[in-house]
């Protein structure tokens, strides 16, 4: 398994401790039908901690968080923590595990990891990281 | 001429490529128009990544003036004053729509 770079960035694994799976996956049984998002602060590539941010988009298939609220993450409160944007996450309540065409078009921010958690089957949520890099996706192996 | 002020730009990371890393950067316009085309002379290709070819901000590109995006004011119109923060934030969005 590959790990870190010489800038320090993961290749191809993420850390993403069970505990913030479990947040992620219960923020999305709670919003469904809508989708759910967040995004997890961190140092130096390695979570610390989640934010649960609210979802202004219309209807139930699509998610863009509350930009007031994400200039405030960027900005203010994650750069006093001395921490930063590492993911996003967000829900498909319906459908697999993986980065949609409208996910892959809407990735304005390449160093961050993509997580996705699906409900499509409902009894086994499912999460997955990926990078979405110039339209390019590729999945990052989440370790706890 | 309307008067330039002297404001304070905040960078968001995925921008900070053009800036040399830097987070914060000062810039003058009247205006929130005439900052980001100060912003694309100083950093070229920012510019491209904020508005579109009528010059109007991208769909999801927010601009906030001191914490008031200007979508709810005049948009690029947005007349600045001396000492203004301007913060740019790229949307995060997606969707599961196939």
């Amino acid at each position: 398994m590959t790990v870190v770079t010489s800038q320090g960035q993961s290749a191809d694994i993420f850390p993403l401790p069970q505990e913030m799976r479990d947040e992620i996956i219960a923020h999305a049984k709670r919003d469904a039908p809508r989708e759910c998002c967040g995004i997890i602060a961190g140092r130096d590539g390695a979570p610390t901690r989640l934010h649960e941010t609210r979802n202004i988009a219309e209807g139930n298939r699509f998610y863009e968080i509350d930009p007031r609220q994400l200039i405030d993450l960027e900005f203010r409160l994650l750069p006093e923590q001395d921490s930063e944007i590492v993911a996003i996450y967000h829900s498909h309540p319906e459908s697999p595990a993986f980065p949609s065409a409208t996910d892959v078009r809407l990735a304005f921010w390449p160093d961050a990891i993509y997580v996705i958690c699906s409900l499509a089957d409902g009894d086994r949520p499912e999460v997955r990281g990926f990078r979405i890099r110039d339209g390019e996706v590729s999945e990052v192996t989440l370790t706890d | 001429m309307p008067e330039e002020s002297g404001v304070t730009v905040l960078i968001p990371t995925p921008l900070r490529r053009f800036t040399g890393g830097e987070a914060k950067v000062s810039a003058t316009g009247s205006n929130v128009g005439e900052v980001l085309d100060a912003l694309e002379q100083a950093y070229p290709g920012i510019g491209e990544r904020l508005r579109d070819d009528s010059g109007q901000l991208r769909r999801f590109v927010n601009v906030f003036v001191n914490g008031q995006n200007v979508r709810d004011r005049d948009g690029v119109e947005t007349s600045l004053s001396n000492g203004d923060e301007v913060g740019i934030i790229p949307a995060m969005a997606g969707g599961s729509r196939v």
